[in-house]
């Protein structure tokens, strides 16, 4: 198990458990986490599961396909560098400790 | 070779009696819905011969696995390697990775968040208007006065068509989703009518016919980027055309008929409008307004513990994997707070709908238009059904609405 915590736009943090080879989008959809929408299920076709990510972390990522690219520049709040889809970050035991922060809207 | 796990034994397929094309099927049917995923994972429908799935693990996998379920020997009944299709094979909906990876890429970049954000306004306005125009008139219809009524004020133009023969759309549309079901009344009508409809389509699909800056002309200006082939554009406007429109006025009809069938759900939305897209989204999980597609084995495969043959037709009930209890809770309820995430309306993996942002846009818009300003939705007559081998909804909802 990978501990990752989101951040709301007010400050309030959530922790929730993933499990190795799922998405940080299914992590926190299976634990009813508010402010990541998913509207399309995880199949890279929303941008509706929308995060920022600091630096450092960002870092330590795969770098995203072209898809991900294109669709991010649609998403509800401002593409900033840190932007991705969470949906398209799967996680791994390397990533145990990530920290994700939320948009304040997602549509 | 085996789809999910290699268990070694597979076990019988139960062999049912259920035509889910006859009209008796369309009028209800949710208690054979569960009779189909209740008698086991995976089904044989001996008046078909085909194999069916109705919950959504199954559902959901074959969906995910294009390369042993193909799509491009038809997502219909009928075999395109042993029959002649009935039109040109989609290139997109009926295609297979390689080849369907390209013509995806070029629909998903023309309907994208980023071109959603830019027609929004347009969108919104016209829902408004609609609204205003139902106010005046207090009683109607809320299939052809609102559920079609508003698709065809927006769509259209956002395609590119010209003003003339848009009557044509929706008859080719249905002759489409009927065409998937197999060689029945319902499908043998509307293909001996369809000659009128097929002209009108294949002409419109011409660059030339196709206003600039459309969804259309960005189709064919993909032509100049070398991404597709001049004659590929057209079969790709027809994509838009057959899929787009029929749709979501079934999408749409869905959500007016479950926000007046349960008024504790359309006060829920009173009170809070940001609501409105997820009330469209439940409904499209709720109706499912696409209820099923096929595909074909490309091998022999185990699923669901079933052993099934290679070149095997499997129908996949979207609408049944919907309300599965495995998956979902009080799945027969309306609830427009559900999360929704997940469902099967929409399909899911490489196929999932392409415009399913432009569905959602015309929903949540729509909805919100509605709830703004009026008070109550009430049903003032017998909704009738409409009845096609793809597509549930409804002919007419006779409805009263109160203005807020
Ligand atoms: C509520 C409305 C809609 C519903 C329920 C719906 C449903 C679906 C489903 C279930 C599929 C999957 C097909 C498969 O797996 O074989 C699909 C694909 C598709 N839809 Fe939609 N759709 C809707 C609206 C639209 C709109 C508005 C457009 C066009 C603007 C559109 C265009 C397409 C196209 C082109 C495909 C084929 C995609 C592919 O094969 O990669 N649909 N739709
Ligand atoms: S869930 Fe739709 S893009 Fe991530």
């Amino acid at each position: 198990m990978t501990a990752i915590t989101f951040i709301h736009p007010d400050g309030r943090s959530d922790r929730v458990e993933a499990s190795e080879g799922e998405s940080a989008m299914l992590a926190a959809t299976r634990h009813g986490l508010v402010g990541i929408l998913a509207e399309c299920g995880g199949n890279a076709m929303c941008a509706t599961c929308h995060v920022y990510i600091d630096d450092g972390w960002l870092a330590r990522l795969p770098p995203m396909a072209d898809e991900e690219d294109a669709l991010l520049d649609g998403t509800a709040c401002d593409r900033l560098p840190g932007s991705r889809l969470s949906c398209q970050i799967k996680i791994t035991l390397e990533l145990d400790g990530l920290v994700l922060r939320l948009p304040e809207r997602q549509v | 070779m085996s789809a999910l796990g290699s268990s070694s034994t597979t076990s019988a397929v139960p062999h049912l009696d259920i035509d889910p094309f006859a009209i008796e099927f369309f009028a209800d049917p949710f208690p054979t819905h569960e009779v189909l995923r209740e008698a086991g994972p995976v089904v044989y429908l001996d008046k078909w011969n085909v194999y069916g799935v109705a919950r959504y693990v199954e559902v959901h996998a074959v969906l995910n696995d294009p390369m042993t379920f193909c799509s491009s020997r038809g997502v219909g009944l009928s075999d395109f390697k042993k029959e002649k299709p009935w039109r040109p094979p989609s290139l997109i909906l009926e295609a297979d990775p390689p080849a369907h990876t390209r013509t995806r890429a070029v629909l998903s970049r023309v309907l994208s968040p980023s071109v959603m954000k830019q027609v929004r306004d347009g969108f919104t306005a016209a829902a408004e208007a609609r609204v205003d125009a139902l106010l005046d008139k207090r009683s109607f219809d809320a299939i052809e006065d609102l559920a079609e009524a508003y698709p065809l004020s927006v769509f259209p133009d956002a395609l590119g068509l010209k003003a003339e023969g848009r009557e044509h759309l929706l008859p080719y549309a249905s002759l489409v989703f009927n065409a998937f079901g197999p060689p029945n009344q319902l499908r043998q009508k509307a293909i001996e009518r369809s000659a009128p409809h097929q002209a009108y389509i294949a002409e419109q699909c011409q660059r030339e016919n196709l206003a600039p800056s459309g969804f259309g002309a960005c189709i064919h200006a993909r032509v100049d980027e070398g991404e597709i082939t001049a004659a590929e554009a057209p079969l790709l406007v027809r994509s838009l055309l057959s899929a787009g429109l029929d749709t979501t006025v079934n999408g749409l009809g869905a959500a007016i008929y479950c926000l007046a069938r349960f008024p504790d759900q359309w006060q829920l939305l009173r009170d809070n409008p940001t609501l409105a897209r997820n009330a469209f989204e439940e409904a499209v999980r709720f109706e499912s307004p696409i209820q099923t597609f096929f595909r074909t084995t490309t091998r022999e495969v185990e699923l669901g513990g079933a052993l099934v043959g290679e070149g095997e037709k499997i129908l996949m009930f979207l609408g049944a994997a919907n309300r599965d209890p495995r998956r979902w809770d009080k799945p027969d309820s309306y609830d427009i707070n559900r999360r929704t995430s997940g469902h099967v309306g929409f399909g899911s993996g490489i196929h999932m709908c392409v415009g399913q942002l432009v569905a959602r846009l015309e929903g949540e818009v729509m909805l919100s238009a509605l709830v703004r300003r009026v008070a109550k939705i009430e049903i003032t007559g017998e909704p009738k059904r409409r009845f096609n081998n793809t597509l549930r909804g409804l002919d007419s909802l006779p409805v009263a609405i109160t203005p807020a």
